[in-house]
């Protein structure tokens, strides 16, 4: 996985909303995040736009020289950043300032994050992988040697001793690794299922108990090896699975971590801290300042301002807030500081609409069978079949008891579902490392194999069409104006001075300039005065108009220079650059494409004309989002939802497979298959290349499975499987899956499916990629 | 034959070290930071 493709998609998402929470001049008090043992304080932060070695060493020998600061620690692979320090040496604002003067961002991360259990789980697969792979090995290495030596001179002593040998390692390496596969078959039994570690579990048990029988009664064979490499190649299958699926989580917590995770409460003194969103309860009161998201739902007890609600309910234009109004958390407030009696806070931050019919949506989700769940119900009962049958045949043919039970295991252990196991999980791995690549994180392995059958992308049109931000639209603004609105801008926390900002490559702000609550900014430069702000704020009501008059659907900003003539500037939700190409693309690969959206007729009818989708709806509530998504349903569509506000959360749930921006509300997120990151709508179309591929693949392996054990059990059954063949076999078969499943890997544009396939080009390399 | 006395447990011995070795290594943390450590070579303290 190149870390620049992550790093450069962590930039794009995040460039323009986190500032409001790093700059260190706001004064927060982030006493909350810091865990305190011993005399020492321990913060963990995580860190945006670190790329590269010069990054951690700039940061690491950076915060050491802090005075107080005893261990600063950046792990690479999840981005964080632990700092210790003695006592109270120094307060968690320092260390952020410290980060932002070398150039990085970073947020603090909640201590109580009960992310225990994860690590241990892994650990414990990784051990248990170990001591598989020891014993493998040295067993092995005795069961080449017997082998050799039946067909030489070995004498029976000899391979009696080298059999007990096998037995000393392979029992307890066999106790020891194969625990998470006893334990799940146990869970699943208990709860009356026959779930894939059954065969695992029954196929290492008897083998192990078969073998040392034979040791016992001094014959030639002995399967010790085989039931300690099955273990180490399914270990394999797991550890990597669980790797996938912690290393996706722990990106995903940083990107809710650069979020507004927190909230900053007035306490009953007055103080104004900030504290997770956990610790909000309903009843407090929260502080919610210009520029920032409100992150709770609340009744606004005083202030007023004007809030864009794009993210609740999909409306682009600005809505006034003030006494008495209610909030709901996802909105931006844009020009004046809010004070917000919470009604409701971690839990349940969204409408209590949304929350019902989102139950209902997943309530009625199509229980769509996963492909490993229907091998294994195919799977299972046919192994165990073809093993009685071995049984009750040699028996019948009068072969002895003894000669038949050894058949009928040599069956159980061949079948084992060393490839089955590997099949689907190595697949999946490699499949959402593809797409990783390409900008999404998937919240679960399975999603991969929905994204396949897709036929119809319903798209959401603010935030996902659109880009999150609003930018800088039409016109021609003269080159000066703009260089120092733009500056001027940067002073500003209110998004459209963001999207003005954001349009010149201005990172100067005037050293001068004040901000005017609700109305704007202000500077005094070489005895002129700047202003920038709303149109009142700069006398330019007849300029703001006519640009309104041309574009009725941007929002507008102005500036005005000492006594000139005021400039209008229009700011608007731009598409994403890509949406033209991407829709095309969709579209060419025969799937049905149709926006709805909660915004304006007048909008939405603009962005689809555009983008040439000729099925779209506008003004849609919730309800109606997911009557049209049942409705396609009913039709025997399978849909793909793509969306990001708290309105899109339910028919997010009730689609076949849904994908968000990662910009999107929390909601949004948990209801989402997986998340998109960048300013591109690309991985859309990554997202369902690659998934039709796992899922070819996927088929591909399970049939090799099949075609191996159709080969397998004629011979074990007719007691012709030696150790010798049964090694071979087994790991034979897992490597060609292996491999199989490796060719994931290829780039999206190779996808042979005749589905659309994106060729994204490589991100611009970053100035500080460079070592310095 | 009589060289599998000696053999034997010599093989046992490495392999188990080379076990513990990893064991050790994974309790240590080694393991937490993969792509980090390809990076702090390069870095002179």
């Amino acid at each position: 996985m190149c870390c620049a493709d992550i790093a450069q998609a962590y930039v794009e998402a995040h460039a323009s909303w986190s500032e409001a929470n790093t700059r260190p001049s706001l004064k927060r008090d982030y006493s909350a995040f810091v865990e305190r043992a011993g005399g020492v304080s321990r913060v963990e932060l995580a860190v945006e736009g670190v790329r590269c070695a010069s990054c951690m060493n700039a940061i690491e020998k950076g915060l050491l020289a802090l005075a107080g600061v005893t261990k600063a620690r950046l792990n690479f692979s999840d981005r964080r950043l632990a700092v210790e320090w003695e006592g109270d040496a120094l307060d968690v604002g320092a260390i952020l300032g410290e980060l932002d003067a070398i150039g990085f961002k970073a947020y603090p991360f909640d201590p109580r994050r009960p992310d225990v259990a994860e690590t241990q789980e892994t650990r414990r697969l990784i051990r248990a992988l170990a001591v598989a792979g020891f014993a493998s090995m040295n067993v092995m290495l005795m069961a080449v040697s017997v082998w050799a030596g039946n067909i030489s001179d070995i004498t029976p002593e000899t391979r009696d001793f080298f059999h007990w040998l096998q037995a000393v390692i392979a029992l307890p390496a066999a106790a020891y690794a194969g625990r998470p596969f006893y334990e799940s078959a146990i869970k699943g039994l208990r709860s009356g299922r026959v779930n894939m570690d059954f065969p695992i579990t029954l196929g290492v048990v008897l083998t192990l108990i078969m073998s040392v029988i034979e040791t016992a009664m001094g014959a030639e064979h002995a399967y010790f090896d085989g039931a300690v490499m099955l273990l180490f190649f399914l270990l394999i299958g797991r550890v990597l699975d669980q790797t996938m699926r912690r290393k996706t989580r722990t990106l995903a917590e940083n990107l809710s971590a650069l979020r507004s995770e927190t909230a900053a409460r007035i306490g009953p003194d007055g103080a104004i801290r900030d504290v997770p969103l956990a610790s909000v309860d309903p009843g407090d009161l929260v502080l919610v300042r210009p520029g920032e998201r409100v992150a709770v739902d609340g009744i606004v007890e005083r202030g007023s301002s004007e809030l864009d609600q794009s993210l609740v309910t999909g409306e682009t234009k600005l809505v006034a807030a003030g006494p008495g109004d209610r909030v709901y958390a996802g909105a931006m407030n844009a020009a004046g500081a809010l004070t917000v009696r919470v009604t409701a806070a971690a839990k349940g931050t969204l409408l209590q609409e949304v929350e019902a019919l989102m139950t209902r949506a997943l309530e009625t989700k199509s229980k769509a069978l996963l492909l490993a769940d229907r091998a294994t119900r195919l799977y299972v009962p046919l192994v165990h079949a073809a093993a009685a049958l071995t049984l009750g045949g040699w028996l019948l043919a009068g072969a002895g008891l003894h000669a038949s039970v050894l058949a009928a295991v040599a069956v159980l252990i061949i079948t084992c579902p060393c490839a089955l196991g590997l099949a689907i999980p190595a697949v999946q791995v490699v499949a959402a490392g593809a797409l990783f690549r390409e900008g999404v994180l998937l919240n679960s392995g399975d999603a991969l194999e929905r994204f396949a059958s897709v036929d119809t992308v319903v798209f959401d049109k603010t935030g996902t069409l659109t880009l999150p931000e609003p930018s800088l639209a039409g016109g021609v603004y003269a080159p000066e104006t703009l260089a120092w609105a733009a500056r001027l801008a940067l002073s500003s926390r209110h998004p459209m001075a963001g999207a003005l900002a954001a349009a010149t490559g201005e990172r100067q702000p005037f050293e001068a300039a004040q901000e005017a609550a609700g109305l704007g900014v202000r500077a005094v430069v070489d005895g002129v005065e700047l202003r920038l702000g709303s149109p009142r704020f700069c006398g330019a009501e007849a300029e703001a108009a006519a640009a309104l008059a041309a574009d009725p659907e941007a929002s507008v900003i102005c500036c005005r220079c000492g006594d000139e003539a005021p400039v209008a500037f229009l700011v608007r939700q731009a598409l994403r650059p890509d949406a033209a190409e991407t829709i095309a693309a969709l579209k060419e690969g025969g799937y049905r494409v149709m926006i709805l959206s909660g915004d304006r007729r007048s909008a939405v009818a603009a962005a689809s004309r555009t983008l040439g989708i000729a099925e779209w709806r506008a003004e849609v509530t919730p309800q109606d989002k997911i009557a049209v998504i049942e409705s396609l349903k009913a039709e025997g569509r399978r849909v793909m939802m793509v969306g990001d506000g708290i309105n899109d959360a339910p028919a997010l749930a009730a689609a076949h497979v849904s994908l968000s921006p990662v910009t999107a509300a929390h909601v949004s997120q948990a209801a989402a298959d997986g998340l998109f990151m960048g300013q591109r709508l690309a991985p859309v179309t990554a997202a369902l290349a690659i998934g039709a591929r796992a899922r070819r693949l996927m088929v591909q392996n399970l049939w090799f499975s099949a075609f191996y054990n159709v080969a397998a059990v004629p011979l074990a059954a007719a007691g012709l499987l030696t150790p010798l063949i049964a090694a071979l076999a087994m790991s034979g078969s897992s490597l060609v899956v292996t491999a199989n499943a490796l060719r994931a890997r290829l780039p999206a544009g190779r996808a042979r499916a005749g589905k659309p396939a994106s060729r994204r080009p490589a991100p611009a390399p970053h100035p500080q990629t460079a070592i310095a | 034959m009589d060289v599998l006395v000696y053999m034997i447990p010599i093989a046992l011995f490495l392999g188990t070290t080379g076990l513990c070795a990893f064991l050790w290594a994974l309790r240590s943390g080694q393991y937490d930071d993969i792509d980090g450590a390809e990076y702090r070579v390069l870095m002179d303290d």
